[in-house]
C-alpha cells in the first residue's frame, strides 16, 4: 500500500541539477493539473460563502428593514451569545449529537458482534439492518411522526392496545418526550451505519492470533476485551467521527418531527429560523460563524483520528 | 468485502463462527433475527400502511389484515395532495444524476493526482477536502442564498446541482483515491514496460479495475443528493422543488392522510433503497471514505 505514496521520478541521474529542477517543476505541474479543477471548484463553492458569512456577521442586516443596513461590530455576536434561545439550541445540539452517536455506536457494536457469527439467513438479517439507513431522512422522520408516534393511530400505541387492551396507556410520545422521540428515530437510522463500519472491522481482525489466544486458554470475554475491542478502536472512532459530522448538522428530523418546538431546536434549525423566518441576516451569520468555530475545534480532534487511521494504511 | 456473503471457509474456525450447533449459538442467532426484524418493522409498517385505505390506516389498534388498496398511491400521484409529485421527483432525479456526473468528472482526475502519481503534500490536500465536509452547511446557506438572489438563480435546479457537487466532491475524492490506491504498482509498471502510454494504461488497465469503485461512488453521491433537504428547502420554491421538499408538505398533515404520507415516503425512498442495495458491498468502504476496506 505504501509504494504508490512515493512520487515516481524517471531516470534522471545523468542530468545537471538545473535540468533536473526544470524537469521536476514541469513534472509537478503535470501532476497538479488533474487536481486543480476539483480544488478550485471546491474553494469557490464552499470557502467563498464562509468569507461572506464572516463579513455579514459584523453587519446589521435584516431583510425586513433594508434601510438600516450597516456595520455594527460585534453586536450580532453579543446578541447570539446572550440570547437564551441560541444557548438552549447549543445545549440541544450537544445532547442530540452525543446521545445519538453513543447509543447508535453501542447498539451498532452489539449487533455487529451478533452478525459476525455465521448463522442461517445472515445475509437477510444484514440487509434488514441496513434498510433504515437507506430510507430518505425526511420520509423516515415523517413515518416516525405520523405512523409510529401518533397518539391516536400510531403503531406504538396500537401495540400497547394489543398488549393491555382497551385501557392501555396511550402516551403522546412527541409532546411528552420530544427530544427522546427525535433521538430514537435518529438512532434507528444511524445504528445500521455504525454496525456496517464495526462489522467491517470485525471481519478484518487477525484470526490466527485469536486462535492462538484461544488455544492458550483465554476465555471469550478475555479475547473480546483484550484483542477484539482494541482492534475495533479505530473503527469505533471512525464511526463516531463520521456520525458526529452528520448528526451535528441534522436538520431533517428536527424540522419534520417537532419543527424545532418543545425545546428541540438544534443549531442548524435555529440558524435556519433566524435566517428564514426572522430574516435577520446579520444574526444568522454570527450564529453560523459561532458554529464554524465550534466545529473547527471538534474537527481538529476528528482529523487527528482519521490521520492516525491513515498513517496505519500508509504503513501497511 | 466478505460482508455480504457467508463467512468464507476458515481453516481453523474460532468459536465465533459456531463450529457446532449449541444452545448459546441458537439463542444468539434467534436474537440476531429478532434485532433485524425490529429494525425493519418501521419500514414494513410504512409499506403496509401505504397499501391501506385511509380509513383502515387510521385505526387503533392498527388493522394488520385490512384489504390492500392503491388508494394512498393514487392520492399521492393524483390531485388529492394539491400538486403533482412528478415535477419534484424529476427535479430530484435531474439534480442527483447531473451532480453525480459532475462529481465524477472532477473527482476522478483529482483522485488520480492524489494516488497513482501523487502531487507533493498530497495528504494535506486530501485533508483539505475532508475539512470542507466538516464545515456546517447551514453557515454557508445565507451567502449562497444572497449570491443566487443577486444573479437570479433562486429556484433554479442548476444552483442545486452545483451545491450538491460541492457537497459530494470531498467524499468522492476520498473514495476514488482509496479505490485507485488499490491498483497494484506492479501492474502499472508492467503496462509501462509493455509500451503502454499513460492514456492507454488508464483506459485499458486502471479503468476496468476501478469500475466497481466508480459505480459505488456514483451511487453514494446519488443517495446524498437525493436525500438533501436544507439547501433545497431554502433555495427552491415551485419550479425547482425537489422530492424531499415536496415531502415536507406532509409535515403537518393530520387525520386521514396517513396512507398517502406512507405512499409518498415509499415512492421517494425507492430510488435510494435500490441504489443502496446495489452498492451494498462497497457501501461500507464508501461511507467510511475509503478508510476501511
Amino acid at each position: 500500500m505504501s509504494t504508490e505514496v512515493q512520487p515516481r521520478t524517471g531516470p534522471a541521474w545523468d542530468r545537471s541539477a538545473e535540468e533536473k529542477a526544470a524537469l521536476r517543476r514541469a513534472g509537478d505541474w503535470a501532476r497538479r493539473a488533474p487536481l486543480l479543477p476539483a480544488l478550485i471548484f471546491l474553494i469557490i463553492v464552499t470557502q467563498l460563502p464562509f468569507v461572506i458569512t464572516l463579513v455579514i456577521s459584523f453587519m446589521n442586516w435584516n431583510a425586513y428593514y433594508p434601510d438600516e443596513r450597516g456595520f455594527t461590530g460585534f453586536d450580532n455576536y453579543r446578541r447570539v451569545l446572550t440570547d437564551v434561545n441560541t444557548r438552549d439550541s447549543i445545549i440541544t445540539t450537544i445532547q442530540l449529537t452525543v446521545s445519538v452517536v453513543l447509543v447508535s455506536l453501542v447498539l451498532g457494536l452489539l449487533i455487529a458482534l451478533l452478525l459476525d457469527r455465521a448463522f442461517r439467513g445472515r445475509g437477510v438479517v444484514r440487509t434488514m439492518m441496513i434498510t433504515p439507513f437507506l430510507v430518505v431522512p425526511v420520509a423516515a422522520a415523517l413515518v416516525w411522526k405520523h405512523a409510529l408516534y401518533n397518539p391516536e393511530y400510531g403503531l406504538f400505541n396500537g401495540v400497547l392496545t394489543w398488549i393491555f387492551g382497551e385501557n392501555a396507556p396511550q402516551p403522546d410520545w412527541i409532546s411528552t418526550m420530544p427530544l427522546t422521540a427525535i433521538v430514537v428515530s435518529l438512532v434507528w437510522q444511524w445504528t445500521p451505519f455504525m454496525m456496517l463500519i464495526i462489522l467491517a472491522g470485525l471481519q478484518s481482525k487477525p484470526l490466527d492470533v485469536i486462535e492462538a489466544a484461544r488455544i492458550d486458554g483465554c476465555s471469550s470475554w478475555q479475547i473480546f476485551r483484550y484483542m477484539t475491542l482494541p482492534h475495533l478502536r479505530q473503527y469505533l472512532e471512525l464511526g463516531a467521527l463520521l456520525g458526529s459530522i452528520y448528526i451535528v448538522q441534522n436538520f431533517d428530523a428536527v424540522f419534520t418531527i417537532t419543527s424545532g418546538g418543545l425545546g428541540t431546536a438544534n443549531l442548524p434549525y435555529t440558524i435556519y429560523q433566524i435566517f428564514y423566518n426572522a430574516q435577520d441576516y446579520g444574526r444568522a451569520s454570527a450564529a453560523g460563524v459561532v458554529v464554524v468555530i465550534g466545529t473547527i475545534i471538534i474537527a481538529t480532534f476528528a482529523l487527528r483520528t482519521v490521520s492516525s487511521l491513515f498513517r496505519e494504511e500508509g504503513a501497511r | 468485502m466478505t460482508t455480504t456473503l457467508e463467512a468464507p471457509p476458515r481453516t481453523a474456525p474460532p468459536a465465533a463462527s459456531a463450529p457446532r450447533p449449541n444452545r448459546t449459538g441458537t439463542l444468539l442467532s434467534v436474537l440476531a433475527w429478532l434485532v433485524g426484524i425490529l429494525f425493519i418493522i418501521p419500514v414494513l409498517w410504512m409499506l403496509l400502511t401505504s397499501f391501506h385505505s385511509e380509513a383502515d390506516a387510521a385505526t387503533n389498534p392498527p388493522s394488520l389484515f385490512a384489504p390492500l388498496t392503491l388508494e394512498g398511491y393514487a392520492n399521492f400521484f393524483g390531485a388529492q395532495t394539491g400538486a403533482s409529485p412528478w415535477p419534484p421527483l424529476l427535479n430530484s432525479l435531474t439534480a442527483s444524476v447531473l451532480s453525480t456526473a459532475l462529481v465524477l468528472l472532477l473527482s476522478i482526475p483529482a483522485a488520480y493526482a492524489l494516488s497513482i502519481r501523487p502531487v507533493r503534500k498530497w495528504t494535506d490536500v486530501l485533508f483539505f477536502f475532508l475539512s470542507t465536509k466538516m464545515l456546517p452547511v447551514v453557515a454557508g446557506l445565507l451567502p449562497v442564498y444572497l449570491i443566487a438572489q443577486g444573479i437570479g438563480m433562486l429556484d433554479n435546479i442548476w444552483l442545486l446541482i452545483i451545491l450538491y457537487t460541492s457537497m459530494n466532491l470531498p467524499i468522492a475524492v476520498w473514495m476514488m483515491r482509496s479505490f485507485l490506491a488499490e491498483v497494484p504498482v506492479e501492474v502499472l509498471e508492467a503496462a509501462s514496460i509493455d509500451g503502454c502510454n499513460l492514456t492507454r494504461t488508464l483506459r485499458t488497465v486502471v479503468a476496468p479495475m476501478v469500475l466497481p469503485g466508480i459505480a459505488a461512488t456514483s451511487l453514494i453521491c446519488f443517495i446524498f443528493s437525493w436525500n438533501e433537504l436544507l439547501f433545497a428547502r431554502v433555495l427552491t420554491a415551485t419550479v425547482a422543488q425537489t422530492a424531499p421538499v415536496f415531502l415536507t408538505g406532509f409535515v403537518t398533515s393530520q387525520g386521514l392522510f396517513l396512507a398517502t404520507v406512507c405512499a409518498a415516503s415509499v415512492v421517494v425512498s425507492l430510488p435510494v433503497l435500490i441504489a443502496g442495495f446495489a452498492a451494498q458491498d462497497k457501501l461500507v468502504q464508501g461511507l467510511s471514505l475509503g478508510a476501511i476496506k
